[in-house]
């Protein structure tokens, strides 16, 4: 078993920038377990000597020429935004006390 | 009519791209409130690039090689100025400012792109079931799901709506809904089709490819949107490969080795879909081996830590800054868990959970750092079968298409539906799926042909092969 808990759960959330409500932590400390647990048959292994894998094939640091060209138009994606005020995006205040 | 049939009535001015977008209108409002395929039907659009090839047909210029062909587009896949949605409430109303590269290569090709289909909320899941947006259902049996995360995609070409479809395969979400859809799907190599303008999942698996009612046709649509795009550096440094011509090359002199792991636990339909597979490609001339690749079977437990981990990182974007959806809070941190928990639904929240947890202090060498030594694992292992062998068969899905609600309190049971598909994105090679047999309420069935990287010339080669005698031809 993988004995996550239901605090571990809770923990996770907040890393992840997720609200749960109650019923929701139960349920996902269920569920989540039970994934876990079928990745047991994996941990039991014992890998000390392999490399992992990240990605399919080994490219390293693709580069492209260093050429100025011409990316999205500012007002066309600011447009999108929820928000936006004097060509930036607004947001609400970041401090966490008055300033 | 196939795809590569209606192309070369529209250049040869026998039919015009017109038309044949009307007639792909009327196939998509005859069912599409019934089978909730299309969650967009851009009929502005679709008319305006169908006038462009009528246009380019009649001052004698040749419009591309899918001049006026109908296709459909998963709505994770952005073009300029349509709405796309993930199938997900947090991009709801959001048009994309820019279209993905094989878009980009549609519409050169003189494609006709009539809208944007149902697909699991973010490609997670497997009936698309999980779309904010309803699910969608199966036209060859509307009480059953067309498989996901692709599953309008293949819908809309099973049910006859456009003749092609682009979908993504991140575990087999393009190759499980074609079987379970009746159809034929394609996984290219990993880096062989641009990601650029795909909405990312997991980054390392994604890969975009086609569906298809031939293999033939499979064949054409994957030629058009493979190659090399700068815009994305995962992209191979080469261009896109022969397909077509390559068709008829047959089996003869190939060893093709039926996979034990790839048939373990179907049906028994499935099981003599697979072995009557066998027997046709050596009928026709290839050497079939059975053996055995144990590492597969622990591809889904890799999978189910090394996507959600990617997906955890992908998903971080969405947090109602700079597009989709924002639900007001005190301050930036409140409104960020409030856009999220609003905006997500419970099969990405618990894919989040799984892959920050996989990911966080203590627990990352254990799970995602152990998943990564399995998936060196896995990829060692096809290598070592691809010095006896130059193509692999198995099963595509464990069974024929399953009925709404059947899986979806289990997660587990939901993912084990890719337990044949899994392995090949992991390491990043090609397999595809080809309408074989009958299973159960005699619903289609897939038998998967899997190979190496850059072997799609090949696999389509051996599809064709099970498909022409499928077609008695």
């Amino acid at each position: 078993m993988s004995g996550l808990t239901r605090t571990e759960v809770a923990h996770v959330a907040r890393l992840a920038r997720l609200r749960l409500s109650d019923e929701e932590l139960d349920l996902f400390t269920v569920q989540l377990a039970r994934i876990l647990d079928h990745a047991a048959d994996m941990q039991s292994l014992d890998l000390a000597g392999v490399v992992a894998t990240a990605h399919p094939y080994d490219l390293i640091n693709v580069v492209r020429e260093d050429v100025v060209r011409p990316s999205l138009d500012r007002d066309v994606v600011l447009a999108a935004a929820p928000d936006a005020e004097d060509g930036c995006f607004a947001v609400p205040r970041i401090m966490g006390e008055e300033l | 009519m196939n795809a590569t049939a209606m192309a070369e009535r529209v250049r040869r001015g026998e039919t015009s791209a017109r038309f044949l977008a009307e007639e792909s209108l009327r196939a998509i409002r005859a069912r599409n409130e019934e089978l909730n395929v299309f969650l967009h039907v851009d009929e502005h659009g679709a008319m305006a690039a169908a006038a462009r090839v009528d246009d380019a047909i009649a001052r004698g210029e040749d419009p591309g090689r899918l001049a006026g062909v109908p296709i459909a587009l998963k709505d994770n896949l952005c073009q300029v100025g349509v709405p796309t949605t993930c199938s997900s409430r947090i991009l709801e109303g959001w048009r994309p400012p820019y279209s993905a590269t094989v878009v980009e290569r549609l519409l050169d090709a003189g494609a006709v792109p009539m809208g944007k289909t149902n697909l699991d909320e973010f490609a997670m899941g497997s009936s698309t079931e999980t779309s904010a947006f309803g699910p969608t259902r199966n036209p060859l049996d509307p009480t059953r799901v067309p498989g996901g995360s692709s599953g309008g995609s293949a819908a809309a070409v099973a049910a006859g709506m456009t003749p092609l479809a682009l979908g993504s395969d991140t575990g087999g979400s393009i190759r499980q809904p074609a079987a379970l859809c009746g159809i034929v799907g394609v996984k290219p190599t990993y880096g062989l089709v641009s990601r650029y303008g795909l909405i990312a999942f997991a980054s390392s698996l994604d890969q975009i490819g086609p569906f298809a009612t031939s293999v033939a046709d499979a064949a054409l649509l994957l030629e058009v949107i493979a190659g090399h795009d700068p815009m994305d550096s995962t992209s191979l440094p080469e261009p896109a490969p022969s397909l077509v011509a390559h068709l008829d090359d047959g089996v003869a002199g190939r060893r093709i080795g039926l996979v034990r792991e790839l048939i373990e636990g179907a049906d028994a339909e499935i099981v003599t879909a697979v072995e009557r597979a066998a027997s046709v490609l050596e009928a026709a001339g290839a050497t079939v081996v059975e053996l055995s690749i144990p590492e597969l079977r622990l591809g889904l437990s890799a999978y189910y830590l090394i996507a959600p981990a990617e997906a955890s990182s992908n998903l971080a974007r969405y947090d109602g800054v700079r597009y989709g959806l924002r639900v007001t809070d005190e301050d930036v941190t409140a409104m960020n868990e409030a856009t999220r928990t609003a905006g997500f639904g419970a099969e990405v929240k618990r894919r989040i959970m799984l892959g920050t947890y996989a990911l966080s202090a203590g627990y990352y060498d254990a799970y995602y750092g152990q998943a990564l030594k399995v998936r060196t694992q896995m990829r060692d292992a096809f290598k070592r079968a691809y010095r006896d062998v130059d193509t692999l068969l198995g099963a595509t899905t464990p069974s024929v298409a399953f009925t709404f609600g059947s899986k979806t309190n289990d997660p587990m049971a939901m993912y084990l539906s890719d337990v044949f598909t899994i392995p090949t994105n992991l390491a990043g090679e090609a397999a595809l799926s080809v309408p074989f047999g009958r299973g159960e309420a005699d619903l289609p069935t897939g038998v998967q042909l899997l190979g190496p990287g850059r072997s799609e010339a090949r696999l389509l080669a051996a599809a064709k092969v099970l498909e022409d005698v499928e077609r008695g031809s």
